[in-house]
C-alpha cells in the first residue's frame, strides 16, 4: 500500500467506528434536548435493539424483524419512562440521571436472563461478511455505508420533527423553560415518555444497522454508550447534527492514533482530545451556546 | 368502635400467628420425618463443589460448563452413584470475578465441606484460589489452561486442558511447516489475552519465528479495521495470530477479509465453538487453530482412542440443551469424570486417598485427551491432545498439509 492509501484506509477505518458511535450519539441527544437528562440506559436500548431484531429475524424477514425491533424497543422505553420516572417530577435533573444508571444494569441483567450470554449478529443488510466497497484503494464494509446512510436520515428526519411539527415543538418547549411549557398547555408528562420512547426507538435502530459489525451481546452497551457520549458531548450536546459529526470524529481519531501510537493507547489519544476540547469549548465543538450550559433541575 | 377494635384486631392477629407457628411446627416436624427416613434408607450424597463464571464476560465458558456439570451429576446419580453413593452438585457462579471466586471457595472449603472443587473457569480466578485450597487440603481441579497453575505444582491443585504454551507450540510449528516466518500477533487486553501474547513473545526466538507487529486491544472492540490496517502496512507480513474471545475473534477475520489482507489467521482455542463460524460467517474459511477433538469427534476413525467418550458427551449435551458443544464443557465432563476415577479407586470420599488416586491416574480417556498425571506433572496431557483445525464449507476438519 502506498502511504496516501494507506493514510486513506485509516481514514475509512476511523468512519467505520465512528459511525457507529455516531448512531448512539443521536439517541443521547434526543433525550438530552427533550429533558435535560442524560440517559446513561441509552447503550441498553441499542443493545436490546440488536437482540429483539436478532430473534425476529429468525421468524420474519429482515425489515419487519428491524421495524419490529424498533417499535418493541420503543414501547419499552416508554414503559420504563411511565414505570420510573412519572412520579418523579419534583426531583432533580441528577436524580433522573442516577436512575438511568440503575435502569442500565437493570437492563442489561434482564437481556442476560431473557437471552442468554452469548454473541449473535445479524446479518449483512448488503453482502457478506467479507464482501467490501473498493474506494480509491482503500476499502470499506457495505454495512458503514447502511450505518451512516441510516444515521443521516434520522438525523434529518428529527431535526424536521423538532423544528417543524407542533410534537416536536412542545417537546423543545419542555426542555428549554418547563414552567412555561406547562402553562402553554404542554403536558409535561407525555412529552417525557413520548422522548424516551423515540430515543429508544433511535437506539434500537442504531443497534440493529451496527450489529453486523459489532455483534450483538447483553453487555455490548455500557462501552457502546461511554464511546457515544464522548462523541455527543465533542459535538456538543443537545445538537442531533453535531453528535453525529462528534461520533464520526472519535473514531476517527483513534484510528488516527492507532496510525502512531500501540493500539492498546487508542482510547487515551481519543479521549485526551475530547478533554483538551472540552477544557477550550466547554459546549463541544458544534454546540450552541445555551445548548451547553449545565441544567439544573 | 377505635377502642375496642384495636384489641380485637390483636386477637386475631394472635390466633393467626399461633396458627402459623402450629403449621410451621408441623411442616417442620414433616420435613425432618422425611430427612431421617432418607438418611436412614440411604447414605448422605457426596458434595462436589463448583466453581464457574456463569454470567460476566467469562460466561461463554462458565456458561457450558454448568450445564455439563448438572448433566454429568444427573447422569452418575440416575446409574446409582459410585459405591452406592449418590452425588450433590453444589455450584457457585463467580461471574469472573476472583474475589467472588475466593469467598465462594472459602464457602465450599468450610462450609459445604466437598470432596473436591471443580474450576474456575479462568486462570485469573483459578491463581487467586490455588494458595488457599493448598492450605485447606482441598482438590480443586482447573478448568483454565494458563500453565501457571500447575507449575510450579502444588499437590492438591490439577487442571485439564491442554497448557496455552503447547497451543502455540502447535502454531509455530504448523506455520514452519507451511514456510511461514514473519507474523504479526494480535491479543485482547484481557487475561486471556495477555497469557496467549506471552506465550507467543517466548517461544517465537526458539521457534525461528519473527514478531513484525504486536497490538493489544480492547476486549469489547467493535471494529479492528485500524489496526489491521497498520498490520497491513507491514512489509513481508505473512500471518496473523489473534488471541482472543468474542466477540473480536470474530472481527478479526471479518475486517482482514473486508480490507483483502489475504494471509492466514491463527487463532486461539477459544475458537472451539461452531457458533464462532456463523459469527464469521464466510470470512470463518481457513482459520487455523489448535483444540482437543471434541469438534471433529464424528470425523475420527472409529478405532480412535477418544472415540467413544467424544461421541457420547456431545450426543448426551446436544440432546439435554439443544446447542452446540463446546470444549470448554468437555473440560468440566473430564475434570468430574477424573474425581469420579479417583474417588472409586480410593474406594471412598476420604480426601487425601482421592487425591492420590488422581495423581496416579494413567490413561484416562477424557475429552481433551488422554490423561497421565504424576507428581512433577498435573496437566497430564502432552502435545498429542492437540489436533491443528480449520474451516471448510462452514465446518472444523482437521487441518491437513
Amino acid at each position: 500500500m502506498t502511504g496516501e492509501n494507506l493514510a486513506l484506509q485509516y481514514l475509512l477505518s476511523g468512519i467505520t467506528k465512528g459511525s457507529v458511535y455516531a448512531a448512539v450519539a443521536v439517541g443521547f441527544n434526543l433525550i438530552y434536548s427533550a429533558t435535560g437528562v442524560l440517559n446513561l440506559a441509552q447503550g441498553e436500548f441499542v443493545m436490546l435493539g440488536g437482540m429483539v431484531a436478532v430473534t425476529l429475524a429468525q421468524y420474519v424477514a429482515l425489515p419487519v424483524a428491524v421495524s419490529g425491533a424498533v417499535v418493541i424497543v420503543a414501547l419499552t422505553g416508554c414503559l420504563l419512562e411511565i414505570l420510573f420516572f412519572r412520579k418523579l417530577d419534583r426531583h432533580s435533573v441528577l436524580h433522573l440521571i442516577i436512575i438511568t444508571i440503575g435502569l442500565s444494569i437493570v437492563l442489561q441483567e434482564a437481556a442476560l436472563h431473557i437471552w442468554d450470554e452469548k454473541v449473535r449478529s445479524l446479518p449483512y443488510f448488503t453482502g457478506n461478511e467479507v464482501s467490501s466497497v473498493h474506494f480509491l484503494g482503500a476499502t470499506i464494509s457495505p454495512q458503514v455505508l447502511w450505518v451512516l446512510g441510516t444515521v443521516g436520515v434520522t438525523v434529518l428526519a428529527l431535526q424536521g420533527f423538532l423544528h417543524y411539527t407542533l410534537q416536536g415543538r412542545a417537546m423543545r418547549a419542555c426542555s428549554s423553560n418547563p414552567e412555561a411549557a406547562m402553562l402553554a398547555g404542554i403536558n409535561l408528562r407525555t412529552m417525557r415518555t413520548l422522548a424516551f420512547g423515540l430515543s429508544a426507538g433511535l437506539g434500537a435502530l442504531a443497534g440493529c444497522v451496527i450489529s453486523p459489525i459489532t455483534m450483538t451481546q447483553y453487555e455490548m452497551g455500557t462501552p457502546l454508550a461511554i464511546k457515544g457520549f464522548a462523541g455527543a458531548i465533542l459535538g456538543g450536546l443537545g445538537n442531533p447534527m453535531a453528535g453525529v459529526l462528534g461520533g464520526l470524529l472519535v473514531g476517527v481519531l483513534e484510528a488516527a492514533s492507532v496510525s502512531r501510537l500501540p493500539a492498546a493507547y487508542n482510547d487515551v489519544a481519543a479521549f485526551a482530545v475530547l478533554l483538551l476540547v472540552l477544557f477550550v469549548r466547554p459546549r463541544g465543538l458544534f454546540g450552541a451556546g445555551n445548548a451547553g450550559s449545565v441544567r439544573e433541575g | 368502635m377505635s377502642a375496642i377494635s384495636g384489641p380485637h384486631k390483636r386477637g386475631v392477629t394472635g390466633v393467626v400467628s399461633g396458627c402459623a407457628r402450629l403449621v410451621t411446627a408441623t411442616l417442620l416436624g414433616v420435613v425432618l420425618a422425611i430427612q431421617s427416613a432418607s438418611a436412614a434408607g440411604q447414605p448422605k450424597p457426596i458434595k462436589i463443589g463448583a466453581l464457574f463464571s456463569v454470567t460476566g464476560p467469562a460466561s461463554f465458558l462458565g456458561a457450558p460448563e454448568a450445564k455439563t456439570a448438572r448433566l454429568l451429576i444427573d447422569k452418575l446419580n440416575a446409574s446409582g452413584g459410585v459405591g452406592g453413593r449418590k452425588f450433590e452438585l453444589v455450584l457457585k457462579d463467580t461471574g469472573g470475578s476472583p474475589e467472588k471466586a475466593v469467598s465462594f471457595a472459602r464457602q465450599l472449603i468450610e462450609e459445604d465441606k466437598v470432596l473436591a472443587i471443580i474450576g474456575p473457569s479462568t486462570s485469573g480466578e483459578t491463581m487467586q484460589i490455588k494458595s488457599l485450597c493448598e492450605e485447606n487440603k482441598m482438590i480443586l481441579i482447573s478448568c483454565a489452561a494458563a500453565e501457571v497453575i500447575v507449575n510450579p505444582v502444588a499437590k492438591y491443585v490439577f487442571k485439564v486442558p491442554q497448557n496455552d504454551g503447547q497451543a502455540v507450540t502447535w502454531i509455530y510449528r504448523t506455520m514452519k511447516e507451511k514456510g511461514i516466518r514473519k507474523i504479526a500477533v494480535l491479543s485482547s487486553n484481557d487475561g486471556y489475552g495477555a497469557a496467549g501474547r506471552k506465550q507467543l513473545q517466548e517461544l517465537s526466538k526458539a521457534e525461528g519465528i519473527e514478531i513484525v507487529a504486536d497490538e493489544v486491544y480492547d476486549r469489547q472492540a467493535t471494529d479492528l479495521s485500524d489496526i489491521l490496517t497498520k498490520v497491513k502496512s507491514k512489509s513481508g507480513l505473512q500471518a496473523v495470530v489473534n488471541w482472543s474471545i468474542v466477540p473480536a475473534q470474530s472481527i478479526v477475520p471479518k475486517n482482514m477479509r473486508q480490507m483483502g489482507l489475504d494471509v492466514p489467521l491463527f487463532q486461539s482455542l477459544g475458537f472451539a465453538n461452531r457458533k464462532y463460524i456463523e459469527q464469521a460467517g464466510v470470512a470463518a474459511e481457513g482459520i487455523l487453530f489448535p483444540a482437543g477433538r471434541l469438534l471433529i469427534a464424528e470425523d475420527l476413525p472409529e478405532d480412535h482412542p477418544q472415540k467413544k467418550v467424544l461421541v457420547t458427551y456431545k450426543h448426551d449435551y446436544e440432546a439435554a440443551y439443544h446447542e452446540e458443544v463446546s470444549t470448554f464443557g468437555g473440560h468440566v465432563y473430564d475434570a468430574l469424570m477424573i474425581v469420579v476415577e479417583g474417588l472409586k479407586e480410593a474406594g471412598g470420599p476420604d480426601r487425601e486417598k482421592v487425591r492420590d488416586a488422581i495423581e496416579h491416574l494413567k490413561g484416562f480417556v477424557g475429552t481433551d485427551g488422554i490423561f497421565n498425571y504424576s507428581a512433577a506433572d498435573h496437566t497430564g496431557l502432552d502435545m498429542n491432545a492437540f489436533e491443528m483445525l480449520t474451516v471448510k464449507g462452514g465446518k472444523f476438519t482437521t487441518y491437513k498439509k
